[in-house]
């Protein structure tokens, strides 16, 4: 009777902590996934300031300041408890996300704008240091000893499902807001694209309604009526000795490489697919939502494998796998997609041309889709604009932008070629969780383990997509430059993992 | 083991110092290359943001190279009080 109302209790515990958790990484993803079109609202380029501004909102705010958010919130853990800090993330998350949805665009209220966005998107990138270590908390410290990696490897795949929900409502709104598919993404880049900020706050909503109904863990609830509380949880996870080595032990021997592979097999995978394989917008979502899907029962799996063999060398598999073949993957997926000497079936070469007035204006914009279909099976899809003057001269405009459409057979090998980097991510985040909890005591055990998982996934990992591009732009001659970034940072934690970290399970996580 | 623990301390430190000396090297490079406010910001950002990661890198590699990883704890409990 007794295990039926633990097995109970803990489901519960699962579910309310992974849901919220879920929508904090929607929350936080849904920014970046529709950053050109925020910065076409917020953010015009023309103006120097606001450029800067979303050079800061885009690319650093969010990432940067969570390992702000994991002290600031580990702390308050630490000291009034995880029920209410992770509850309080969560509302922030929510407000900071549905308040971007309502922010008039910079043609309406000028810099206020773009300064409300940065505002906000530094909330997000808080709360979301403050929400991952309570939940993985949590779980960890309701969990059996002897199932700990697999209870909180249900956390461990919120952070792909928030990503996969934030992509998968971003297709659904950009194509139901006309019956006409043109018309539909017009009307979602003008206003719609606010939906999924909007449609954020029910979501919170009905996470903070199930979290509130959940009692504080029973190990943090022990050591406060024993009045045994941190007085001071960042002091102690860094100024100790024997706790500092060990939060730089965690950070150095598994978090950097574990982020800088969860960031490359899932976000510089799409950039990849995208800008340089020239993928269409909408069938690259979808190779990364089919992957996704695939691959994500794999993390209760590795957290499962892990409560029997240990969590280290799953983690290290995953690093060296990700280190052997990210290459090999990454040349496959250009070869995969390539037209390069490829002959072209000219009888199915067609021109679409659309004329649109300027109201007002005393031109119109003509735009020119030219389809080439190749060989192998690939649409290759270019469009071109040009200014069509009144008098009836063209000027010609630098909007040329080409996109490939694959074949089905060409389309499943690279969901195979994004799963098998998403494996990689799964074997070394699925069991991070426990590892991470098992590291550090009670006391500061918030505090001491958001924040070598912030700097390793929000510093390390988060930069990835940016430093890969930058990369690219820096060395053009070898398109798969980008990727020595991830390589080096995991082949180096891998290195400092095997030799220093220990394998052994610590089944105690209530001292 | 203990031996290679401490002596990959020393290359830690030197990792640290050197990654840090190439970071700050690249970033001032690119910048007076392309003196934009984009160049400025990201770089400035980068040279920021690692500096006490480097410093993290530097001490890790210390406390490798003093012994402190020869022996880790058996349970968070010997890390408690």
């Amino acid at each position: 009777m007794q295990s039926t109302v633990d097995k109970k209790l803990i489901r519960k515990v699962i579910f309310a902590s992974s849901v919220g958790t879920l929508i904090e990484w929607y929350d936080f993803y849904i920014f970046g996934s529709l950053a050109p079109i925020i910065a076409m609202q917020f953010f015009p380029k023309t103006n120097p300031t606001a450029a800067l501004l979303s050079t800061l909102a885009t690319f650093a705010a969010g990432f940067i300041v969570r390992p702000f958010g994991a002290l600031v919130f580990g702390r308050l853990g630490d000291k009034v408890g995880r029920k209410y800090t992770f509850l309080l993330t969560l509302i922030l998350m929510g407000g900071a996300t549905f308040a971007i949805g309502l922010i008039p665009g910079y043609d309406k209220i000028g810099f206020l704008a773009p300064i409300l966005v940065l505002l906000l998107r530094l909330v997000q990138g808080l709360a979301l240091g403050g929400e991952y270590g309570g939940a993985a908390t949590y779980v960890a410290e309701h969990a059996p000893e002897n199932r700990r990696g697999y209870f909180t490897s249900w956390i461990q795949t919120t952070a792909t499902l928030g990503l996969l929900l934030s992509l998968g409502i971003i297709l659904f709104t950009r194509q139901s807001m006309s019956a006409d598919s043109a018309e539909s993404i017009r009307i979602f880049e003008d206003w719609g694209w606010r939906i999924p900020f909007w449609f954020s706050v029910v979501l919170v909503g009905m996470s903070v309604y199930i979290r509130l109904k959940m009692h504080e863990s029973p190990a943090f609830s022990k050591l406060k009526a024993e009045g045994k509380t941190s007085v001071n949880p960042i002091k102690e996870s860094l100024m100790k000795k024997a706790n500092l080595k060990m939060v730089l032990l965690a950070l150095f021997g598994a978090t950097m490489g574990q982020g800088v592979v969860w960031y490359t097999g899932q976000f510089y995978a799409q950039t990849f697919l995208e800008n340089v394989c020239k993928i269409d917008f909408e069938q690259t979502r979808t190779i990364i939502i089919w992957a996704i899907i695939f691959a994500t029962p794999l993390f209760i799996f590795f957290g499962n494998l892990s409560d029997k063999i240990g969590r280290k060398w799953i983690i290290m598999v995953g690093l060296l796998s990700a280190v052997l073949l990210y290459r090999p993957i990454y040349q496959q997926m250009l070869n995969i997609t390539s037209t390069q000497g490829i002959s072209v079936d000219v009888s199915k070469t067609r021109i679409q041309s659309v004329l649109s007035p300027i109201s007002g204006k005393n031109y119109s914009l003509q735009t020119r889709a030219t389809f080439t279909n190749f060989d192998n099976g690939i649409v290759e899809k270019k469009i071109h604009v040009d200014t069509l003057m009144a008098s009836g001269i063209e000027v010609p405009q630098i909007i040329d932008k080409v996109s490939k459409e694959l074949p089905t057979d060409r389309y499943w090998i690279l969901v195979g070629l994004i799963f098998l980097q998403i494996l990689f991510v799964t074997m070394s985040y699925g069991p991070i969780a426990a590892f991470l909890v098992e590291m550090f005591p009670t006391k500061i055990r918030y505090t001491s383990m958001s924040l070598p998982y912030h700097l390793g996934n929000g510093v390390f990992g988060g930069l990835t997509p940016f430093i890969a591009v930058l990369l690219g732009t820096m060395y053009t001659g070898d398109l798969l430059v980008g990727l020595w970034y991830p390589i080096a940072v995991a082949a180096l934690c891998l290195v400092i993992g095997t030799v220093y970290l220990s394998n052994k399970i610590d089944t105690n996580v209530n001292d | 083991m203990n031996a290679v623990k401490k002596f990959l301390g020393i290359i830690w430190m030197v990792i640290a110092v050197l990654s840090y000396g190439i970071l700050l090297k690249t970033a001032l490079t690119q910048i007076s290359v392309k003196p934009t406010t984009d160049t400025l910001v990201q770089w400035s950002i980068f040279v920021v943001i690692f500096f006490p990661i480097a410093i993290g890198f530097l001490i890790f590699g210390w406390l490798a190279f003093k012994g402190a990883y020869d022996r880790l704890p058996n349970s968070s409990d010997e890390m408690g009080s």
